[in-house]
């Protein structure tokens, strides 16, 4: 034994990083084969953002939680089966979707994707389709609040605002950065509706960046 | 007065299209209609730039980080199922 290289004192590092480089196979066989601090680091990259996610399926906080606890002893018991079709991620994230949406089945989710809703209020164009009222410039403000950390929870706030479907798909592709197929593959829609959806929970958070910094002047 | 050609965009179609161009899934013609319509409307490129915004800003929302009890939790929850296995 070298010196100066006694027996490891003190806790080991606490956080093992998952990094977006570590393949699903490296992290499978890390799994399988009795890794705790895979299983925690998966967790947390996860937990929350699950929990984001099934808390638009299921009427309370407390309900989500326990679909995402249930979500993951289910992928514990699955994972021997798991074949890696696809990635681990959506793996989870569909175990989830179906869990969560038989807690939820009470729920009314029958709303029709294609919604008339117009991206932008209509009373803001004249008569030739042009801008009467065009938008306002908001982007550096909004940049300096983000950077001073006053803006996020202003961002969750108004996610949570968004219909179900919508918020969906815009933690999905924009927090979660899953790619289109994934967020079909994860909730069981065809690529045309996922963008509608998507269409229509960016352009409601949009106008409500321009809502909020029309307000401060 | 600028008589307006039969295809071309106005503002309000124009917003409504944004997702299908960031998304990369209109048609060539309909890319280049649209992407003519913003070169003459100042209003439309900073639609299409405050959209941009809106998808980073949302994107920089961090997943909050998990308390030591769940992290205990979950370690738990893992060798109850390793001990399972065996």
């Amino acid at each position: 034994m070298r010196a100066g290289r006694g027996p490891r004192s003190g806790p080991r590092p606490a956080r093992p990083i998952l990094s977006v480089m570590d393949p699903d196979g490296e992290l499978l066989h890390r799994l399988r084969s009795g890794d705790e601090r895979a299983f925690v680091s998966l967790v947390e990259r996860y937990h929350e953002p699950m929990l984001r996610l099934a808390v638009s399926f299921v009427p309370s906080r407390a309900v989500a939680e326990e679909v995402v606890q249930d979500t993951w002893l289910a992928a514990l018991r699955g994972l021997e089966a798991f074949e890696g079709r696809s990635s681990l991620k959506t793996w989870l994230f569909r175990i989830l979707v179906n869990r969560a949406r038989t807690t939820g089945s009470k729920e009314q989710r029958s709303v029709p994707v294609a919604d008339p809703q117009p991206a932008v209020d209509p009373t803001r164009f004249g008569g030739d389709g042009g801008w009467s009222d065009p938008p306002e410039h908001w982007i550096e403000a909004a940049e300096r609040r983000m950077e001073a950390g006053k803006l996020a929870d202003r961002v969750r706030a108004w996610l949570g605002e968004l219909p179900a479907r919508q918020r969906e798909v815009v933690l999905l592709r924009d927090i979660e950065g899953m790619s289109s197929e994934e967020v079909c593959a994860v909730l069981a829609l065809t690529e045309g509706n996922q963008r509608v959806l998507l269409h229509r929970g960016r352009s409601r958070l949009r106008q409500l960046f321009e809502d909020e910094f029309r307000e401060v002047r | 007065m600028k008589l307006l050609h039969r295809r071309d965009l106005v503002c309000q179609q124009a917003v409504e299209l944004v997702t299908d161009y960031l998304e990369g899934s209109l048609s060539r013609s309909a890319r280049r209609r649209f992407e003519a319509h913003l070169a003459g409307c100042p209003h439309c490129t900073e639609y299409l730039a405050q959209m941009r915004e809106t998808i980073s800003l949302t994107g920089r929302l961090e997943p909050e980080d998990l308390t030591p009890q769940m992290r205990d939790e979950f370690t738990d929850l893992y060798r109850r199922w390793r001990s399972e296995q065996q």
